[in-house]
């Protein structure tokens, strides 16, 4: 752990381990003590993450908001009829119109409207029934019309909410729920891909990618740092699968991930935010944006000022660079797409008699049919098989990835010996044979540091293997150690 | 048969009977091509596709089974349309040597129907133009300029035989297309119509052209201008042909989002007799500044004819026509910005062989590839869609282009069935003069009387009326109720009826055609 900040110190300037030094001698209300070796933010209770400045100063409120782009899972391309697929040869699955070539029309893909219907409701959206298609015009190599088709004006659903689960330490002890607020779901167009050749000055365009379906999901900035938005992205990719509108699986880009993050004093207006892209995990994710609240913290503190600009995440050197930014501020000239009349969607109340469910798109048809979403199935998990919360997180990701293999969720549980210790008299021996061995820890409990009654609770966890319901190991010891 | 005969009455049965074969029309066809080549209608004549395509057309008629009216009828296309294995250019360096891989909708409906597709014609670069004087392969001459009409009524500069000095433009941007159907090359032929692009051209060339509903007809594979406001446009001899083309073609397109989903039924033209309970509308604002005066006398005339006829003949006001010159160029040239910047030479088209980076490579290709006209228009475009411009012209002109529709809504709604105005505010001026004045004075001038037609996506159709004093055609526009191409098709029949156009009469054509020399008798207009 050294080596490596000592790396990302060498490679940007040290901030990343000055703030880190910073940090641990804060004692600011509600933190917990800093942990050597993982975060340089923690998020308090309240959940606003409270960092340092210089001793003295007012403390810094990080504000993080995502920008989500997910491949949308269907046969064909958002506006044409080529098919979509990872890792064909360059070039063999570009349509006419995907190559822009001069009098092709864009047709809507059906099955995409319906991937993105489906998403914002287990959003818990508002879906727009009537959104319009707008061009955003740039020029590159990779985007052969010179505009992308995309919804700027009116978008396919809007003002949603996605609930995610954190653990507030280290030991999965205690997790508490969050809500970031959805501010839109879009459609557009994806780009192709261009491969630099450096050594013979050119650059390779494949176009395979070109057209593919996004769904482009806004995350308002309600989260404070790189846990919650690691937890927030993970929550939204199971929630994709569990749908199947996307795979979402970022290591095929499936799933693009760019944060936006500022920070300010409390009570004041935000500061000036930096984008952040080129991030390929969420372990990344979190990286990148806790470096990006450090670094701009530390740029304050010495009086400097932040940039809006975007910056990409070097992932060796685990810091964000500024991208090279030719002409400033880029104008996109929107303008609304002539060529696809507004889409319109109806629900029960609005379908007219005459139209069914293949000749239109119903949204409260779709509604009746989306699946269990995980948080619902990871409830019933719990009620009826009697595990820990936390486990049925694992739980959950286990059964999608085991998909198809035909277990049951309790038989993995039992085959997994993920089921809470439920013998009383077991976990008694335990926490007495934890007692007896830390002597030194048992005298500071009793001369009066609660804290420390934390440690024993750990190691109980330990030697259940995290199969020990935490509050009643608490309630155990309390008890034996009052005697 | 003679190559003036209409399609529909007489060629038809013609190829029916026996009387004539494909072969024998396409070759025909062919000939006068080769021996009209100083008019510059044809940009690529595809002389060894169609005569196959006429063999098979023959093989199916010796069989009984011909596809339909259009079986071996030979048709031109304007050069912004793709069709698959021939060179399409749109008159545009950007396009030279560009072999589309498909289909225009419209044209593979016509080859599925038997068409014999004799090639493409010129047109203004990329249909910017009301002269089709800006193309890189040369102007179109109006095949009037070589009528003995014409020629009776100027004033000799030279005894010589040379075509040179005073030949007329054609109009644009469909002027090959409506100079080949004028010059009796082909049948009819498919323009575009934007602004006027295929009502002017008609209307100089003393041709039918007729803009359809915008949703009507598809426009998957027509390399568009402005998308909101193309339509394929129909340039035949007379409106029954027009009629038949427009039933091969209209109906929903599942590649094109912009038709309606409605079922087209085609329909064959009733013969009008009684017009007393047709109402004829005349917009007032249509006497625009430059319309000469011996136009406005057609168009009194005209009005008249229908007042006789115990038609209701009303003047009727359309108030925002006097902004559709601004609102359609900032329209115009926003929706060409956009639509051009597909073009950047690494899919397709002319490439520089600047190679210092993307963006040098880019700009040099589109330096290279397009002409002032549209380099221009690019450029106004581009900045009516800066952030900081947008609301103050694009959403501007939106809002106009509302308020000009809603004109016509009002005059329709109060009971006018059909409008009847100039198509253009003079007749076919000489090629010398009209060069006199750029593109974009040029067509803001002679847009005014089209343009507003294709603001509101209503259908429209230049009817030639009568030969002015310099022996030029003179034509006149009837604008319909959208998608109500029947009514006024119908009334355009009955109108031209009435008149009596005059036949062109052409060396050349007479020297190609075997069959006698119809003198037809000119109306009491001229």
């Amino acid at each position: 752990m050294a080596a490596v900040a000592a790396m990302a110190a060498a490679g940007c300037g040290g901030v990343w381990r000055q703030a880190r030094q910073r940090f641990a001698r804060w004692p600011g209300p509600g933190s917990r003590p800093f942990s050597r070796g993982h975060r340089a933010v923690v998020c308090n209770a309240r959940g606003g993450a409270v960092s340092a400045g210089k001793s003295g100063l007012a403390p810094w409120i990080p504000v993080v908001g995502l920008e989500i782009h997910a491949q949308i899972s269907s046969n064909s391309k958002l506006f044409s009829g080529s098919q979509v697929q990872f890792a064909a040869p360059p070039n063999s699955l570009v349509s006419f119109f995907d190559a822009s070539l001069p009098g092709t029309l864009p047709v809507l893909n059906r099955r995409c409207v319906e991937a993105a219907v489906m998403t914002g409701l287990a959003l818990n959206c508002h879906i727009n029934k009537k959104s319009l298609f707008d061009r955003k015009h740039y020029f590159y190599a990779d985007l052969p019309a010179g505009y992308q088709i995309t919804q700027q004006r009116v978008p396919i659903a809007v003002n949603g909410s996605l609930s995610y689960s954190l653990c507030i330490d280290n030991k999965m002890s205690q997790m508490v729920t969050k809500t970031v607020r959805i501010k839109q779901i879009q459609l557009e167009q994806d780009s192709g891909k261009s491969l630099h050749d450096d050594t013979r000055s050119q650059t390779l365009v494949d176009l395979n990618r070109a057209g593919v379906g996004l769904m482009e999901l806004v995350m308002e900035p309600d989260m404070c740092c790189g846990e919650e938005a690691a937890a927030a992205v993970r929550e939204l990719q199971l929630i994709l699968q569990t749908l199947g509108s996307s795979q979402a699986v970022m290591a095929e880009g499936q799933l693009r991930v760019d944060a936006n993050v500022s920070v300010h004093h409390p009570g004041e207006p935000y500061g000036v935010r930096t984008e952040v892209k080129n991030i390929n995990s969420i372990r990344f994710l979190a990286k990148a944006i806790d470096y990006e609240i450090q670094r701009q913290i530390q740029e304050l503190g010495n009086g400097g000022t932040i940039l809006n600009e975007t910056r990409a995440f070097d992932s060796k050197l685990g810091c964000t660079i500024p991208m090279r930014d030719k002409e400033g501020k880029q104008d996109y000239r929107f303008m609304p797409e002539p060529n696809l009349p507004p889409l319109i969607l109806y629900d029960a109340k609005s379908l007219p008699a005459n139209m069914n469910h293949q000749q239109v798109i119903n949204i409260d048809w779709i509604h009746e049919r989306l699946p269990d979403l995980p948080s619902v199935k990871r409830e019933k998990l719990v009620e009826q098989y009697g595990i820990l919360p936390e486990h049925s997180f694992t739980l959950l990701v286990l059964a999608e990835l085991w998909k198809g293999e035909g277990k049951t969720p309790l038989e993995t549980v039992k085959e997994h010996k993920l089921e809470l210790l439920q013998d009383l008299k077991e976990l008694e021996q335990i926490c007495q044979a934890v007692i007896d061995g830390q002597e030194n820890e048992v005298l500071a409990i009793k001369a009066g540091n609660r804290k420390v009654l934390n440690k024993l609770i750990g190691l109980v966890q330990k030697k259940t293997q995290g199969r020990s319901n935490p509050v009643l190991v608490k309630q155990l010891l309390e008890k034996k150690l009052s005697e | 048969a003679a190559l003036k005969d209409a399609l529909r009455s007489q060629v038809s049965a013609a190829l029916k009977e026996g009387r004539v074969t494909p072969t024998e029309l396409c070759q025909r066809c062919l000939a006068l091509i080769k021996s009209t080549k100083f008019l510059n209608a044809y940009i690529t004549v595809t002389e060894e596709t169609a005569l196959k395509q006429a063999e098979e057309s023959e093989e199916r008629y010796k069989r009984g089974q011909p596809l339909g009216i259009l079986d071996g009828i030979p048709i031109a296309v304007k050069d912004n349309f793709n069709t698959a294995g021939i060179e399409t250019t749109c008159a545009s360096n950007m396009l030279k040597g560009y072999i589309s891989p498909y289909n225009a909708t419209v044209v593979q409906k016509l080859l599925d129907q038997g068409a014999v597709l004799l090639g493409k014609t010129n047109l203004d670069e990329f249909a910017m133009g009301s002269g089709s004087t800006d193309g890189v392969f040369g102007p179109v001459r109006n095949p009037w300029s070589y009528s003995k009409q014409y020629k009776e009524k100027s004033i000799p500069k030279s005894h010589s035989e040379d075509k040179e000095p005073d030949w007329v433009i054609s109009g644009g941007s469909s002027g090959g297309s409506a100079a080949a159907v004028s010059s009796f090359t082909c049948f009819a032929a498919l323009g575009s119509d934007t602004g006027g692009s295929t009502r002017n051209p008609a209307a100089h060339c003393g041709v039918v052209g007729l803009k359809p509903t915008y949703g009507l007809i598809s426009r998957h594979g027509l390399i568009p201008l402005v998308n909101s406001m193309d339509v394929p446009g129909i340039l035949t001899r007379c409106v029954d042909d027009a009629a038949v083309l427009l039933g091969s073609l209209a109906g929903h397109d599942p590649k094109d989002s912009t038709t309606i989903q409605d079922d087209f039924k085609p329909f064959e033209l009733p013969n009008l007799t009684d017009v007393s309970k047709l109402s004829i509308g005349i917009p007032k604002e249509y006497h625009a500044p430059g319309l000469s005066s011996e136009i406005l006398a057609f168009w009194s005339k005209a009005a008249d004819l229908f007042k006789n006829a115990g038609a209701k003949v009303v003047e009727v006001s359309l108030p925002h026509t006097r902004y559709s010159i601004v609102c359609y160029h900032v329209l115009c040239t926003a929706e060409v910005a956009s639509n051009m910047a597909r073009f950047d030479g690494l899919e397709y088209g002319h490439r520089s062989d600047v190679k210092d980076s993307t963006e040098s490579m880019y700009a040099a290709t589109r330096r290279e590839g397009f002409n002032d006209v549209v380099r221009g228009r690019i450029l106004s475009g581009n900045y009516f869609l800066l952030k900081q411009n947008y609301e103050k012209y694009f959403v501007k002109a939106q809002k106009v282009r509302r308020l000009i529709a809603s004109d016509f809504g009002k005059v329709f709604r109060s009971g006018v069935d059909i409008l009847l105005t100039p198509t253009t505010l003079s007749d076919a001026a000489p090629y010398t003069e009209f060069i006199q004045e750029d593109n974009r004075t040029r067509s803001a001038q002679d847009d005014i009387l089209t343009q507003a037609a294709n603001m509101a996506g209503l259908p429209a159709i230049n009817v030639p009326t009568a030969l002015s004093e310099r022996g030029l055609p003179v034509g006149l526009q009837f604008i319909g109720r959208s998608f109500q191409e029947k009514q006024l098709l119908t009334v355009a029949k009955w109108f031209e009826k009435q008149v009596q156009f005059p036949v062109i009469q052409l060396e050349e054509v007479k020297r190609h055609d075997s069959g006698v020399f119809q003198q037809q008798k000119s109306a009491s207009f001229s």
